[in-house]
């Protein structure tokens, strides 16, 4: 049975429509019923709508359910695509005109084209750049650029466009980002690497590569037996980033953006997470190449900017719903956050607990501790510090830099005296 | 006595619960839907609903044999598909040089050859067998590599496996193929595009009272009720990790031993720890919490029973 339909499916769709003789209505609105899931978001192509022909043709149309479930299983891959294919279901298969006009109709909000749009509204940087002879940073403070070392407090600068709720990051300066931007892409978090349990040739390694041995002594007629050597891939273990963006952190937010953007996209196996008073992952819209698309993702996506924190609350979140998805293999977690919680610490102690012990190594990255006389008193930092590996500063870019030897370091997991370990690292921030 | 291949999904349904499985409709149409398209079924879900279960009954009630291919990160081909026996290849070309017999190419074809060929699951699920093509299954997909999963991708799109010193091995028939994976990692859609796939949730209590029924026929049945309806309330809790059937299952059996007829806050208390896994979720429920759980379950079943 599986020899007659492999080369049934290598065929055009359309011969796969005659030689089985489904009702070609039935075809057609399975066909306009995948399209309508690609175009609600769910990552449908053609080769979903011959399998799904395939499927029904063998459970048959006698039942809903069974039609429902064998639909089911070819169009549907991941659990969060569960509610939209039930839905489009329902409404599809009663009259699937109707979802038809109204998805035409929709149709433009729901799929908006990101070159097209660019184009259609040019954002700030595409503006200098086709107006050279504008003054860059035009419409905000010129004195940002005069510093030689550019600090992530930007007090100064502090435009009221920033106290919007809703962030427009296309209005950054150009001269401003690009500066920042080369400064933060030279940026390589050189994580320590782990060793994993697989093996590659290397003729100074530790062990014998038995398989490779073999073969080669034949060579020889197997009079002379040449050792072959092999030794473990040692590999950067998984990385998540949490990223505070509430209020207090506000004046720091958008170059910890940028950070975020440079190391998701300088290895793989990087998750991102921002949270206020809610929590967010921006993994997906960082990984697009071009920071200002990114940025803009994350504008769309998050909803909680310069808000309260609730890094309990946020954190229970992370716990409960991603922490067994993105902690596995060995995660490291950095958490920037300056400690500073609406809910004064409630039920923020155990969630650190758990977090620090679910993961490899915890390093809490605080933009306070560049204030000399910063004592972690709140209850919020009170409660995170006896449960981090590390405590590090994050207020400039130079201190972003110094971030790259503490991650090349395989560090110690909770040293016994939390007061010195907190005191050092407030020397070595100044 | 081996059943023949379902050829609808009521027979599906009817082939699990031979083997004491009960099954949702949904889950046996995508296994249906696997069986007879022969692609592999791909099954996500939490911890102890019955994903791995579904591999040994097919194997048990389909007579044919369970070839399980547990992962874990940084498997590799020579512990998933085949490994040459070294001590005894090094052994051969020690008989054939005392035996003045250094002839190159015999001694290369010897020496690979299929008797020192030492076969892990991969290679086994391709061979033929004499109850039909086998049951494999791959478990917890979700804690290999991504490297690995490339490699299986290979096998599972053409089922054939080539070995540089010997050839291509080609499956005559293909094997039953069911994935399972927890979710701790999310799969590559390349791999979930060939396969049909389910989402296995909590069963509903009716069914689940069915499993507990099914597996468990010497439990009383007001027994079996109560413990279902006391786990579906904890399903409804804010907890990190929600008991799944085998716990459920688990628990029946506990209190089955400990000769209880009738759950009390002392017994519930008592043997939490078969229900739940974490000392945080333990010190929630255990005491005040379980009493009002309790409470409701009975005010719920007390109808019923009488």
């Amino acid at each position: 049975m599986e020899k007659s339909e492999a080369p049934a499916r290598a065929r055009a769709p359309v011969e796969v429509f005659e030689t089985t003789g489904t009702p070609g209505r039935l075809a057609l609105n399975i066909m306009h019923f995948a399209r309508t899931l690609r175009a609600a978001g769910m990552p449908v192509g053609p080769g979903h709508v011959l399998r799904a022909m395939e499927a029904v043709r063998t459970v048959g149309i006698g039942r809903r359910d069974d039609f429902y479930w064998a639909l089911f299983s070819v169009f549907v891959a991941r659990r969060e695509h569960k509610e939209l294919f039930d839905q489009a279901f329902h409404i599809f298969w009663k009259d699937p005109r109707l979802l038809e006009r109204l998805m035409q109709m929709l149709l433009p909000q729901i799929r908006p084209d990101e070159n097209f749009k660019q184009t259609d509204q040019p954002n700030r940087r595409l503006a200098e750049a086709l107006a050279p002879q504008r003054l860059p940073g035009q419409g905000e403070d010129e004195g940002e650029l005069a510093e030689e070392e550019i600090e992530l407090d930007m007090s100064l600068t502090w435009s009221d466009k920033e106290l919007l709720q809703k962030k427009d990051f296309e209005q950054m300066s150009a001269d401003e980002l690009e500066e920042a931007k080369r400064e933060i892409a030279r940026l390589r978090l050189p994580i320590v690497d782990v060793p994993t349990r697989r093996f590659r040739a290397d003729a100074l390694g530790a062990r014998v590569d038995m398989r490779k041995t073999l073969r080669n002594s034949l060579r020889g007629g197997g009079a002379a037996i040449d050792l072959a050597r092999k030794e473990r891939v040692r590999r950067h273990p998984p990385l998540v980033v949490m990223c505070d963006i509430s209020g207090s952190m506000a004046r720091y937010s958008r170059m910890l953006l940028l950070f975020m953007h440079a190391i998701t996209n300088d290895r793989d196996r990087v998750h991102s997470f921002l949270f206020g008073t809610r929590l967010t992952n921006v993994t997906r819209a960082l990984r697009a190449r071009d920071v200002d698309v990114a940025l803009d993702k994350i504008g769309k996506l998050v909803d909680d900017w310069e808000g309260g924190t609730r890094i309990g609350h946020t954190l229970a979140e992370f716990n409960r719903r991603w922490s067994r998805r993105v902690l596995g293999q060995g995660a490291m977690v950095l958490l920037i956050t300056d400690g500073l919680d609406r809910d004064a610490g409630d039920g923020l102690e155990e969630e650190m607990e758990r977090l620090h012990k679910s993961c490899r190594r915890l390093i809490w990255l605080n933009p306070l501790l560049r204030y000399d006389g910063y004592e972690p008193i709140s209850k919020g930092a009170q409660a995170m510090i006896r449960h981090v590996d590390e405590l590090r500063s994050v207020h400039s870019l130079s201190s972003l830099k110094q971030l790259t030897q503490v991650l090349s370091q395989e560090g110690q997991r909770r040293p016994e005296s939390v007061d010195s370990w907190v005191k050092r690292a407030r020397k070595e921030a100044a | 006595m081996p059943l023949p291949m379902p050829s609808s999904v009521d027979a599906t349904v009817d082939l699990l619960r031979h083997g004491s499985y009960v099954a949702d409709r949904s889950l046996a149409t995508s296994l249906y839907l696997a069986l007879k398209l022969g692609r592999p079924l791909f099954l996500e879900g939490e911890a102890g609903v019955g994903k791995t279960e579904i591999a040994k009954v097919l194997s048990e009630t389909l007579g044919r044999k369970l070839v399980r291919l547990q992962c874990y990160e940084g498997l590799d081909v020579a512990s998933a598909v085949y490994e040459w026996n070294y001590a005894r290849q090094m052994l051969e070309i020690r008989l054939a040089e005392a035996s003045g017999d250094t002839d190159r190419s015999t001694l290369a074809k010897d020496i690979f050859s299929e008797e020192f060929l030492i076969r892990r699951p991969l290679l086994q699920a391709l061979e033929p067998d004499v109850g039909g093509a086998p049951v494999l299954l791959i478990d917890e997909l979700d804690r290999t590599d991504e490297p690995f999963e490339a490699y299986l991708l290979e096998v599972l799109s053409d089922f054939q496996i080539s070995i540089p010193e010997l050839g291509t091995v080609r499956a005559e028939q293909p094997p039953i193929v069911i994935i399972t994976s927890n979710r701790t990692r999310e799969i590559h859609d390349a791999l979930k595009r060939r396969c049909f796939y389910h989402w296995v949730d909590y069963p509903k209590a009716e069914r689940e009272v069915e499993i507990v029924r099914a597996r468990l026929p010497d439990v009383e049945r007001a027994l079996s009720e109560q413990i279902v309806a006391f786990v579906q309330k904890l399903r409804q809790q804010d907890l990190f990790k929600l008991p799944g059937v085998a716990e459920t299952l688990d628990w029946t059996r506990a209190l089955n031993t400990l000769d209880c007829m009738e759950l009390t806050n002392e017994v519930i208390n008592d043997t939490l720890g078969t229900l739940l896994k974490y000392q945080d979720d333990i010190q929630r429920i255990q005491g005040s919490e379980a009493a009002r759980l309790l409470s409701e379950v009975n005010l719920a079943t007390r109808p019923a029973v009488r």
